[in-house]
């Protein structure tokens, strides 16, 4: 019951509106928005709450990013893996507030190839994970923030 | 901010289509004060993002607040001609929902 309250009081100071929006609508058959492994604040518990485990490096998984980043509000990173039957690639960035970035879905017939742009608050170390065949595999690389992209 | 968010790019190549989108969107992630109150200006971001083409999903994405302003995906699929069109559909934090297409070319 308390945990109840707590993340429904949650809910309401984060957006208010999601609780309305969630009983309004009907969700779309997809992997749902997982709210627990998006709000946590460190990057294990977010990768076990999103993918139900701990991924183990792979040299089959490429994770594209600069080195420096000049705006961490805008950081280029691309995700590639040369893993069959890839489910889902996920990126984290460790010292964000939040580590975890996104989720994709990649269904059959789709590259295992997917580039995006996302913030970083300070230097941190970037992790792709990929889920494989039920499995997951990551690649890492640090990434140096001049100015930051979160707060101001 | 109804509709007309994304502008997509699709292109036929050979047997795949490569796909760029970019969504038009400031992705607010609830972290920032609003400099005159000094109060944290509340989250709203888009959530879900959802491709298909031809009633298949070729692309998803669950997307958290470190997505950047405006945020851009680009992927590659397997299929797709010039002409054919891509249905796009997003949900953001709020609620809100959309759907919207673009042709491949």
């Amino acid at each position: 019951m308390s945990m109840n309250r707590r993340s429904v009081v949650k809910a309401i100071a984060t957006g208010g509106a999601l609780i309305g929006a969630s009983v309004l609508m009907p969700r779309i058959a997809m992997a749902a928005w997982s709210s627990k492994a998006f709000k946590a604040e460190d990057q294990a518990t977010a990768m076990s709450e999103l993918l139900g485990g701990t991924p183990s490096e792979s040299a089959e998984v490429t994770l594209k990013a600069p080195d420096i980043a000049e705006n961490g509000a805008v950081v280029p990173v691309t995700v590639r893996s040369t893993l069959a039957n890839v489910e889902s690639m996920s990126i984290f960035v460790k010292d964000n507030p939040t580590p975890l970035v996104a989720e994709f879905m990649i269904p059959a017939g789709t590259e295992a190839n997917v580039s995006t742009r996302l913030r970083m608050g300070k230097t941190s170390t970037v992790t792709a994970v990929v889920k494989a065949d039920g499995k997951l595999y990551s690649a890492s690389k640090e990434v140096k923030v001049t100015i930051g992209g979160c707060g101001g | 901010m109804a509709k007309g968010i994304l502008k997509v790019k699709a292109k036929a190549s050979g047997d795949k289509t490569k796909v760029k989108l970019m969504a038009k969107h400031i992705m607010e992630s609830g972290q920032r004060k609003d400099k005159k109150t000094g109060e944290l200006i509340p989250a709203m971001f888009l959530q879900e993002l959802k491709v298909m083409h031809a009633g298949k999903e070729v692309f998803a994405a669950n997307l958290g607040t470190a997505v950047s302003k405006n945020p851009y995906f680009a992927f590659n699929f397997s299929g797709g001609a010039k002409g054919d069109e891509l249905t796009m559909t997003w949900v953001e934090s709020t609620g809100k929902t959309a759907t919207e297409t673009a042709k491949i070319k």
